[in-house]
Protein backbone atom coordinates (compact mmCIF):
# COMPACT_ATOMS: atom_id res chain seq x y z
CA UNK A 1 0.00 0.00 0.00
CA UNK A 2 1.73 3.39 -0.87
CA UNK A 3 1.44 6.51 1.29
CA UNK A 4 2.26 10.08 0.24
CA UNK A 5 3.37 12.41 3.04
CA UNK A 6 3.03 15.90 1.84
CA UNK A 7 5.15 18.19 3.99
CA UNK A 8 4.89 21.91 4.17
CA UNK A 9 6.12 24.85 5.98
CA UNK A 10 3.67 26.29 8.68
CA UNK A 11 1.10 28.64 8.01
CA UNK A 12 2.86 31.90 9.98
CA UNK A 13 6.65 30.39 9.21
CA UNK A 14 8.88 32.13 6.61
CA UNK A 15 9.60 30.26 3.95
CA UNK A 16 12.25 32.13 2.02
CA UNK A 17 12.27 29.37 -0.72
CA UNK A 18 8.97 29.69 -1.90
CA UNK A 19 9.39 33.61 -1.74
CA UNK A 20 12.35 32.87 -4.16
CA UNK A 21 10.56 30.51 -6.36
CA UNK A 22 7.49 33.53 -6.72
CA UNK A 23 10.17 36.49 -7.65
CA UNK A 24 11.46 33.70 -10.30
CA UNK A 25 7.80 33.42 -11.60
CA UNK A 26 7.24 37.01 -11.63
CA UNK A 27 10.30 37.59 -13.23
CA UNK A 28 9.13 35.15 -16.13
CA UNK A 29 6.25 37.36 -16.38
CA UNK A 30 3.36 34.84 -14.64
CA UNK A 31 1.16 38.09 -13.27
CA UNK A 32 -1.26 37.13 -10.60
CA UNK A 33 0.93 34.79 -8.50
CA UNK A 34 -0.10 35.93 -4.74
CA UNK A 35 2.13 33.73 -2.66
CA UNK A 36 4.16 30.27 -3.08
CA UNK A 37 4.88 27.94 -0.93
CA UNK A 38 7.17 25.15 -1.30
CA UNK A 39 6.88 22.24 -0.06
CA UNK A 40 8.14 18.21 -0.14
CA UNK A 41 6.19 14.82 -0.69
CA UNK A 42 7.65 11.55 0.83
CA UNK A 43 6.27 8.17 -1.11
CA UNK A 44 5.97 5.25 1.40
CA UNK A 45 5.73 1.95 -0.26
CA UNK A 46 4.37 0.07 2.93
CA UNK A 47 3.94 -3.75 3.85
CA UNK A 48 0.35 -2.94 5.40
CA UNK A 49 -2.51 -3.50 3.57
CA UNK A 50 -5.44 -1.81 5.77
CA UNK A 51 -5.75 1.69 4.69
CA UNK A 52 -6.77 3.07 8.14
CA UNK A 53 -3.50 1.48 9.35
CA UNK A 54 -1.10 1.84 6.80
CA UNK A 55 -2.38 5.99 7.75
CA UNK A 56 -1.59 5.99 10.70
CA UNK A 57 1.59 4.37 10.72
CA UNK A 58 2.42 7.15 7.82
CA UNK A 59 1.65 9.88 10.78
CA UNK A 60 3.91 8.01 13.08
CA UNK A 61 6.73 8.32 11.18
CA UNK A 62 5.91 12.12 10.07
CA UNK A 63 5.72 12.83 13.84
CA UNK A 64 8.92 11.17 14.45
CA UNK A 65 11.25 11.74 11.49
CA UNK A 66 9.36 13.14 7.98
CA UNK A 67 8.13 16.21 9.45
CA UNK A 68 9.98 18.66 12.03
CA UNK A 69 6.53 19.80 13.79
CA UNK A 70 7.94 22.34 14.99
CA UNK A 71 8.57 24.34 11.05
CA UNK A 72 6.40 21.85 9.31
CA UNK A 73 3.07 20.81 8.85
CA UNK A 74 1.93 17.25 7.25
CA UNK A 75 -0.88 15.66 5.92
CA UNK A 76 -0.42 11.79 5.14
CA UNK A 77 -2.77 10.29 2.02
CA UNK A 78 -3.13 6.89 1.18
CA UNK A 79 -3.18 5.73 -2.33
CA UNK B 1 38.08 17.96 31.42
CA UNK B 2 37.05 14.65 29.55
CA UNK B 3 35.99 15.32 26.11
CA UNK B 4 34.18 13.76 23.53
CA UNK B 5 33.37 14.91 19.94
CA UNK B 6 31.09 13.00 17.92
CA UNK B 7 31.65 12.34 14.60
CA UNK B 8 28.75 11.69 12.28
CA UNK B 9 29.67 10.76 8.29
CA UNK B 10 29.56 14.12 7.30
CA UNK B 11 30.77 16.28 9.94
CA UNK B 12 33.82 18.13 9.31
CA UNK B 13 34.61 20.75 11.90
CA UNK B 14 35.30 17.96 14.19
CA UNK B 15 39.41 18.66 14.05
CA UNK B 16 38.76 22.90 14.76
CA UNK B 17 36.88 21.76 17.29
CA UNK B 18 39.57 19.09 18.80
CA UNK B 19 42.16 22.01 18.36
CA UNK B 20 39.82 24.60 20.35
CA UNK B 21 39.77 21.89 23.66
CA UNK B 22 43.53 20.39 23.30
CA UNK B 23 44.51 24.22 23.32
CA UNK B 24 42.40 24.61 26.79
CA UNK B 25 42.73 20.91 28.31
CA UNK B 26 46.42 20.04 26.82
CA UNK B 27 45.17 16.65 25.73
CA UNK B 28 43.42 15.43 23.01
CA UNK B 29 39.72 15.10 23.45
CA UNK B 30 38.20 11.81 22.16
CA UNK B 31 36.74 11.21 18.96
CA UNK B 32 33.79 8.79 18.90
CA UNK B 33 32.56 7.41 15.95
CA UNK B 34 28.42 7.47 15.12
CA UNK B 35 28.18 3.99 16.00
CA UNK B 36 30.53 3.74 19.01
CA UNK B 37 29.24 4.00 22.42
CA UNK B 38 29.51 6.98 24.97
CA UNK B 39 32.02 6.05 27.24
CA UNK B 40 30.50 7.01 30.97
CA UNK B 41 33.05 9.29 32.64
CA UNK B 42 32.73 12.60 30.53
CA UNK B 43 32.43 16.03 31.03
CA UNK B 44 31.67 17.33 28.08
CA UNK B 45 30.17 16.33 24.72
CA UNK B 46 30.26 18.28 21.73
CA UNK B 47 28.50 17.77 18.81
CA UNK B 48 30.68 19.56 15.77
CA UNK B 49 29.72 21.35 12.18
CA UNK B 50 29.17 20.19 9.14
CA UNK B 51 26.69 18.24 7.14
CA UNK B 52 25.91 15.26 8.57
CA UNK B 53 24.19 12.87 6.59
CA UNK B 54 24.28 15.17 3.97
CA UNK B 55 21.69 17.27 5.25
CA UNK B 56 19.34 14.87 4.13
CA UNK B 57 15.73 15.34 5.41
CA UNK B 58 16.37 18.56 6.57
CA UNK B 59 19.56 19.24 8.58
CA UNK B 60 20.65 17.18 11.94
CA UNK B 61 17.33 15.28 11.05
CA UNK B 62 19.25 11.70 10.46
CA UNK B 63 22.12 12.46 13.11
CA UNK B 64 19.19 12.87 15.86
CA UNK B 65 18.17 9.23 15.22
CA UNK B 66 21.76 7.52 15.25
CA UNK B 67 22.85 5.01 18.01
CA UNK B 68 24.64 7.09 19.92
CA UNK B 69 22.17 9.54 20.73
CA UNK B 70 20.53 7.49 22.91
CA UNK B 71 23.37 7.57 24.92
CA UNK B 72 23.82 11.31 24.39
CA UNK B 73 20.10 11.99 25.77
CA UNK B 74 20.74 9.83 28.90
CA UNK B 75 23.97 11.63 29.05
CA UNK B 76 21.56 14.95 29.13
CA UNK B 77 19.52 13.75 31.74
CA UNK B 78 21.96 12.97 34.27
CA UNK B 79 23.06 16.49 33.82
CA UNK B 80 25.35 16.37 31.36
CA UNK B 81 27.52 19.07 29.55
CA UNK B 82 26.62 19.51 25.86
CA UNK B 83 27.84 21.55 23.35
CA UNK B 84 26.42 22.19 20.02
CA UNK B 85 27.84 24.05 17.10
CA UNK B 86 26.14 24.64 13.51
CA UNK B 87 25.58 21.15 12.51
CA UNK B 88 25.62 19.89 16.16
CA UNK B 89 23.26 23.14 17.02
CA UNK B 90 21.00 21.51 14.53
CA UNK B 91 21.68 18.03 15.54
CA UNK B 92 20.68 19.01 19.17
CA UNK B 93 16.94 20.74 17.65
CA UNK B 94 16.25 17.56 15.53
CA UNK B 95 17.08 15.79 18.84
CA UNK B 96 14.35 17.63 21.20
CA UNK B 97 17.62 18.48 23.44
CA UNK B 98 16.84 22.39 22.63
CA UNK B 99 13.80 24.04 21.26
CA UNK B 100 13.02 25.55 18.26
CA UNK B 101 13.84 25.06 14.98
CA UNK B 102 16.55 26.43 12.30
CA UNK B 103 15.21 27.36 8.79
CA UNK B 104 16.85 28.17 5.81
CA UNK B 105 18.52 31.46 5.88
CA UNK B 106 16.28 33.99 5.05
CA UNK B 107 18.54 35.32 2.17
CA UNK B 108 18.40 31.96 0.61
CA UNK B 109 22.24 32.47 0.56
CA UNK B 110 24.87 30.07 2.39
CA UNK B 111 26.73 32.43 4.53
CA UNK B 112 30.43 32.40 5.22
CA UNK B 113 31.34 35.38 6.70
CA UNK B 114 32.38 36.47 10.30
CA UNK B 115 29.82 38.52 12.67
CA UNK B 116 29.78 39.62 15.67
CA UNK B 117 28.23 37.74 18.81
CA UNK B 118 26.99 39.26 22.30
CA UNK B 119 26.85 37.46 25.30
CA UNK B 120 23.24 37.23 26.73
CA UNK B 121 24.35 35.23 29.67
CA UNK B 122 27.45 35.03 31.51
CA UNK B 123 28.21 32.50 34.66
CA UNK B 124 27.72 29.93 32.57
CA UNK B 125 29.64 26.78 32.25
CA UNK B 126 30.04 28.18 28.89
CA UNK B 127 30.34 32.30 29.19
CA UNK B 128 32.04 32.31 32.70
CA UNK B 129 34.85 33.87 30.73
CA UNK B 130 32.74 36.77 29.73
CA UNK B 131 30.86 39.48 30.96
CA UNK B 132 27.10 39.86 30.21
CA UNK B 133 26.58 42.20 27.10
CA UNK B 134 30.60 41.28 25.81
CA UNK B 135 30.45 41.15 22.21
CA UNK B 136 33.06 38.96 20.25
CA UNK B 137 33.44 38.50 16.64
CA UNK B 138 32.99 34.36 15.54
CA UNK B 139 33.24 33.18 12.01
CA UNK B 140 30.16 31.50 10.42
CA UNK B 141 29.51 29.15 7.38
CA UNK B 142 25.86 27.75 7.02
CA UNK B 143 22.96 27.86 5.01
CA UNK B 144 20.26 26.98 7.81
CA UNK B 145 20.81 29.20 10.62
CA UNK B 146 17.61 30.69 11.14
CA UNK B 147 16.36 30.23 14.31
CA UNK B 148 12.90 30.31 14.43
CA UNK B 149 10.43 29.23 17.35
CA UNK B 150 6.68 29.96 18.21
CA UNK B 151 6.55 33.70 20.40
CA UNK B 152 5.28 31.40 23.61
CA UNK B 153 8.67 29.06 23.31
CA UNK B 154 10.75 32.36 22.69
CA UNK B 155 9.11 34.72 25.68
CA UNK B 156 10.38 31.55 27.39
CA UNK B 157 13.30 31.64 26.41
CA UNK B 158 13.74 35.37 27.19
CA UNK B 159 12.14 35.16 30.71
CA UNK B 160 14.06 32.21 32.08
CA UNK B 161 17.85 33.64 30.54
CA UNK B 162 17.90 30.83 28.15
CA UNK B 163 19.28 33.48 25.55
CA UNK B 164 22.70 32.52 24.99
CA UNK B 165 24.30 35.00 22.04
CA UNK B 166 22.81 37.19 19.87
CA UNK B 167 23.84 38.51 16.52
CA UNK B 168 24.63 42.19 17.07
CA UNK B 169 26.42 45.34 14.99
CA UNK B 170 30.05 46.53 16.08
CA UNK B 171 27.89 48.85 18.57
CA UNK B 172 26.56 45.74 19.81
CA UNK B 173 23.04 46.74 19.06
CA UNK B 174 21.02 43.75 17.85
CA UNK B 175 19.81 45.68 14.67
CA UNK B 176 18.28 43.56 11.88
CA UNK B 177 21.32 43.89 9.20
CA UNK B 178 23.18 42.53 12.12
CA UNK B 179 20.35 39.68 11.88
CA UNK B 180 22.37 38.17 8.47
CA UNK B 181 20.36 34.90 8.37
CA UNK B 182 17.09 36.30 9.74
CA UNK B 183 16.92 34.72 13.12
CA UNK B 184 14.08 35.20 15.40
CA UNK B 185 15.15 37.87 17.67
CA UNK B 186 18.74 37.79 16.67
CA UNK B 187 18.94 34.61 18.56
CA UNK B 188 22.55 33.21 17.63
CA UNK B 189 22.20 30.65 20.68
CA UNK B 190 20.67 29.14 23.54
CA UNK B 191 20.73 27.15 26.63
CA UNK B 192 18.74 24.11 27.78
CA UNK B 193 16.60 25.47 30.89
CA UNK B 194 19.46 24.06 33.13
CA UNK B 195 22.34 25.75 31.42
CA UNK B 196 24.01 22.58 30.68
CA UNK B 197 23.43 22.49 26.79
CA UNK B 198 24.72 24.76 24.22
CA UNK B 199 24.03 24.86 20.70
CA UNK B 200 24.78 28.21 18.63
CA UNK B 201 25.44 28.38 15.05
CA UNK B 202 28.87 30.60 14.97
CA UNK B 203 32.10 28.61 14.97
CA UNK B 204 33.81 30.09 18.49
CA UNK B 205 36.25 27.59 17.66
CA UNK B 206 37.34 28.62 14.45
CA UNK B 207 38.97 31.45 16.50
CA UNK B 208 41.58 30.51 19.33
CA UNK B 209 44.67 30.83 18.32
CA UNK B 210 46.18 34.07 16.53
CA UNK B 211 47.70 31.78 13.62
CA UNK B 212 43.73 31.49 12.55
CA UNK B 213 43.52 35.47 12.83
CA UNK B 214 42.55 36.00 16.55
CA UNK B 215 41.22 34.34 19.81
CA UNK B 216 37.89 35.45 19.91
CA UNK B 217 36.02 32.45 20.66
CA UNK B 218 38.64 31.29 23.31
CA UNK B 219 36.73 32.56 26.53
CA UNK B 220 34.22 30.07 25.70
CA UNK B 221 36.73 26.57 26.11
CA UNK B 222 38.78 28.25 28.44
CA UNK B 223 35.03 28.69 30.76
CA UNK B 224 34.37 24.89 29.73
CA UNK B 225 37.83 23.76 30.86
CA UNK B 226 37.63 25.70 34.12
CA UNK B 227 33.89 24.92 35.19
CA UNK B 228 34.13 21.07 34.10
CA UNK B 229 37.11 20.10 36.14
CA UNK B 230 37.71 16.38 36.31
CA UNK B 231 36.70 14.65 39.34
Amino acid sequence: MKARVYVMPKAGVLDPQGKAIGHALEGLGFAGVNDVRAGKVIELDLAETDPAKAKSAAEDMARKLLANTVIESFRVEIA
Amino acid sequence: MKAAIIVFPGTNRERDMRTALKRVTGRDPLMLFHREDLPRDLDLVVLAGGFSYGDYLRCGAMAAQSPIMKDIKAFAEKGGHILGVCNGFQILIEAGLLPGGLLRNASLRFLSMDCTLRVERAGTAFTSRWQKGATFRAPMAHGDGNYFADDATLDRLEGEGLVAFRYVNENGEATEAANRNGSARNIAGIFSPNLRICGLMPHPEDLVDDLMGGTDGLPMFESLAESLVSA
